[in-house]
């Protein structure tokens, strides 16, 4: 019987010719990201159960991202950090991306492909949630916790049940007013925030495969806010063309077999498509910019590893370009080097920093998480009364990005900028 | 694992979040830390929306103020339970609280999956929906043998579902303990 791309990796890495939905099977694993909020506990376990003087299965394996809470005056924040730094220093890690140094990159999902730690056909566990994003490489990669990071750093695999795949067609080439968190919105509303829980999601069909591979990211990213395993994305020309430019390591590519077999095949055509927005307090909460026109904002947001990659920065751009905001608007780059794609992007003769400034768009000093997850209560962008703020993000639960009394839309960075501009939330089709 | 599992009852209901049940801006504590990791269970479902807390009447605390341990030991929830991040400090917040087992309709996989590799509380999934028939306060009882949740203050007794693959790991006791048995670390 023949096997879909995510049955063909796992089996792959547990030494089998063969694996099935619900077959539970231990994996060899490529890599293993942590960062600032889950690698200290992930450190503590690995001490206890391995010992004080135990070394990591594979130091060119392990990557050490902080991210979270960088640009905080939180001392047990710092504190996190300087963890990291010792273990990294202790074990000799080669991967590590230090806060406060010309390394220091930022968000861990936009940070592990610009550094080329994800390529096509590996096994990439995390210990966050959105490590889904690599998904968009052509490889399998979820999120853990601590105590099975602890594992894998000390032995190098880790169980896993073998998911049943949904497959997910997307029919034409985007029209010129959606983006693919238009389409994973859409997709969310209509299964649900559990519709595809212990379940891969592949997204395919040309609408799919003419995305660039920023775009291709945002798809997978949030498959986790419909319960996913994983997202899963062939492997073309794009994929290839980037993650050669980024690493020179050989990686063997995945394809789904002619004869494999999917839980579902959902088919969708892109021109039916709407500019989509998730209504707080839940990612399946559907509704589409024209249908919320209207709703008065106190905020909008632009950054994180869903919606803060320099084509999310590129897009907003074009709505705000020669406007002014009429709602207090935060800009963070997800990482350093959207950040220097910031400053040096040229669009119609001003650089995109220009543009968000002319704006008058606040933007983040700093490459992080910012206020994606709220994090401390200096962190910028964060909600810390009862705002009504837009954002690129992926999550609007009670109290996701600060104070549980704020409410939160999320929608693809077009519908934010046009939104940011008008003062409420506005289809975007008003300005392009 | 014992046979038996008593204790008062907590209930929630559908998709509470990893954020409502341990706020991100608490994720900074040691875990490693004795007294420290004790603000985990301090803050343990601090983020659930006063009016879907303690069910059905709402607004009661799930820890009292400036304690770190719940009067409730079981904690009652609708569907998609634990959705959202990976941050194990979740389950882990819940069990420093003093929880004992969680009783839902389902479970979103990584919270499912952090519960049971890491040995903090069994993770019982409901054959019916439990919230609406127990309420916060009502002295439960879960026997593991029989595979039933008896609600003692209401007198009835509800289906649990077998806990199928992951029964040895619970057995176990996490993870390590699952994975020192298929021989893949000395013991």
């Amino acid at each position: 019987m023949g096997m879909t791309m995510t049955e063909k990796v796992l089996a792959r890495h547990a030494g089998r010719k063969h694996a099935a939905p619900g077959d539970n099977i231990w994996v060899d694993v490529d890599i293993l990201m942590t960062h600032d909020v889950c690698g200290p506990g992930t450190i503590g376990i690995f001490r206890k159960q391995f010992g004080p003087t135990a070394r990591v299965w594979d130091k060119e394996k392990v990557v050490v991202i902080p991210d979270h809470y960088i640009f905080t005056n939180d001392q047990h924040a710092h504190r996190n950090i300087d963890v990291l730094r010792a273990f990294v220093k202790e074990q000799d890690l080669p991967y590590y991306y230090d806060v406060g140094t010309d390394k220091y990159k930022g968000v861990c999902h936009i940070a592990l492909p610009e550094e080329g730690h994800t390529r096509p056909g590996e096994v990439l566990f995390g210990t966050d949630s959105h490590t889904c994003t690599a998904g968009a490489f052509g490889e399998f990669a979820t999120g853990i916790g601590n105590t099975d990071a602890a594992l894998i750093m000390g032995i190098g695999k880790l169980w896993v049940k073998v998911p049943e795949t949904m497959r997910f067609e997307f029919e034409g080439p985007l029209p010129p007013y959606l983006m693919a968190k238009d389409l994973i919105l859409h997709i969310i509303g209509d299964i649900g925030v559990d519709g595809a829980t212990y379940r891969a999601m592949e997204f395919a069909g040309d609408g799919v495969m003419s995305l660039s591979i920023e775009e291709r990211m945002t798809l997978c990213n949030m498959v986790i806010e419909a319960g996913g395993k994983n997202g899963i994305i062939p492997v073309d020309a794009v994929t290839e063309t980037f993650v050669k430019s980024k690493t020179a390591k050989p990686y063997q590519p995945v394809a789904d077999d002619p004869d494999a077999r999917f839980h579902s095949v959902r088919r969708y055509k892109t021109a039916d498509i709407q500019p989509t927005v998730a209504k707080p307090h839940s990612p399946d909460n559907r509704g589409t910019a024209r249908e919320c026109k209207g709703t008065k904002l106190d905020r909008a947001y632009i950054g994180s590893c869903t919606g803060g990659k320099l084509n999310d920065f590129l897009a907003a751009a074009k709505i705000l370009k020669g406007h002014q905001v009429k709602t207090d608007t935060y800009i963070v780059p997800a990482t350093t080097e959207v950040a220097k794609g910031l400053a040096t992007t040229m669009l119609d003769g001003q650089t995109l920093v220009e543009i968000f400034q002319n704006a008058g768009a606040k933007i983040s000093q700093g490459a992080s998480c910012a206020a994606c997850l709220g994090g401390p209560s200096d962190t910028f962008g964060r909600l810390n009364r009862s705002e009504v703020c837009i954002s690129t993000t992926n999550r609007n639960f009670p109290g996701r990005m600060g104070s549980k009394t704020a409410q939160v839309y999320l929608a693809s960075p077009y519908t934010v900028a046009a939104s940011a501009i008008r003062g409420e939330i506005t289809d975007p089709r008003e300005f392009l | 694992m014992q046979d038996i599992i008593k204790g008062k009852a907590y209930v929630l209901g559908d998709n509470i979040d990893t954020d409502q049940i341990i706020p991100a801006k608490h994720l900074v504590y040691s875990l490693s830390d004795p007294e420290e990791r004790k603000l985990y269970g301090r803050y343990a479902l601090s983020g659930v929306p006063d009016a879907a807390a303690g069910l059905p009447k709402g607004n009661v605390r799930f820890v009292p103020e400036n304690d770190h341990r719940s009067p409730f030991q079981i904690v009652i929830g609708g569907k998609n339970f634990g959705s959202g991040s990976s941050r194990e400090h979740a389950p882990e917040a819940m069990q420093i609280a003093g929880v004992t087992a969680v009783v839902a309709e389902s479970y979103a996989r990584i919270f499912y999956r952090n519960s049971v590799d890491g040995g903090f509380f069994i993770p019982f999934e409901a054959v019916q929906r439990l919230v609406g028939e127990i309420a916060t306060g009502d002295d439960l009882e879960i026997d593991l043998p029989k595979g039933t949740l008896t609600n003692r203050t209401s007198g009835k007794t509800y289906g649990l579902r077998p806990l199928g693959d992951v029964l040895e790991i619970i057995k176990a006791g996490g993870v390590f303990a699952y994975a020192r048995q298929a021989g893949f670390l000395k013991s």
